[in-house]
């Protein structure tokens, strides 16, 4: 499966300054595996303690937010189109 | 010295006021000359009145909006309710991008909203000029 990652702005110096990334993976955690392998600093990045998602990260698989599908665990499709966005907050 | 439409103040000015006593919040979209074209207003998820997040879902829907007119997203709007037009420390500390303008809608005096701008980078504030204005077509 290949699917192509939209990065936000501030993450994609750790991309190599890329807009987008190629990707393999069947579920959004070998996704983010794989991106691990090629661009470890940006894995870092989407990674929290718990295993989980970062808390200030919001991922999207074809514009649907895993939190309300299967986290980790959501399928990714063949050219599958997976965005990441900075939760954007203050007080 | 960023030139903002009338227009686009107006509706941050509003859903600051129909948001109140909560903060309001929404993102600013801006075209290939940088002028901001766009203020989306947006859910405060945490409908509080000293704090915000931006609904996820509808950022990512902003977001499309944006990039169909061949805009990009590049700043935050929210309002301070019952103090000035200046970044919180959470604002500083929660920070998203450098490249982003951070604007604040204080409503400090209702009577009175203010509309301020600042790039927030490394947990420095700095402050844009804004001027409200119809853009100059050349």
């Amino acid at each position: 499966m290949s699917a192509t990652i939209n990065l936000p702005t501030i993450l994609r110096s750790h991309a190599g300054g890329s807009r987008t990334i190629e990707v393999a993976g069947s579920t959004v955690a070998e996704v983010f595996d794989d991106v691990a392998r090629t661009y470890p600093k940006l894995a870092e990045q989407l990674a929290s303690p718990d295993g989980g998602l970062p808390v200030f990260v919001n991922v999207f698989v074809d514009d649907e937010d895993i939190r309300y599908l299967d986290g980790l665990d959501t399928s990714v499709g063949d050219r599958s189109e997976i965005t990441i966005l900075p939760a954007v907050a203050g007080g | 010295m960023i030139v903002i439409h009338p227009q686009i103040l107006e509706a941050m000015v509003v859903h600051a006021e129909n948001c109140h006593p909560e903060e309001s919040c929404g993102l600013l979209a801006s075209d290939a000359d940088g002028a901001v074209r766009m203020a989306y207003p947006l859910t405060n998820t945490l409908r509080s009145s000293t704090n915000y997040t931006i609904e996820p879902r509808e950022h990512v829907k902003a977001l499309r909006h944006a990039e169909r007119l061949g805009w990009e997203i590049t700043g935050v709007f929210h309002s301070h309710p019952h103090t000035q037009a200046y970044p919180s420390p959470t604002d500083v500390k929660l920070a998203a991008d450098p490249g982003w303008l951070y604007l604040v809608v204080g409503l400090e005096d209702r009577n009175r909203p203010v509309v301020r701008g600042f790039r927030i980078t490394d947990g420095r504030i700095e402050e844009e000029t804004l001027t409200f204005e119809e853009r100059t077509k050349t």
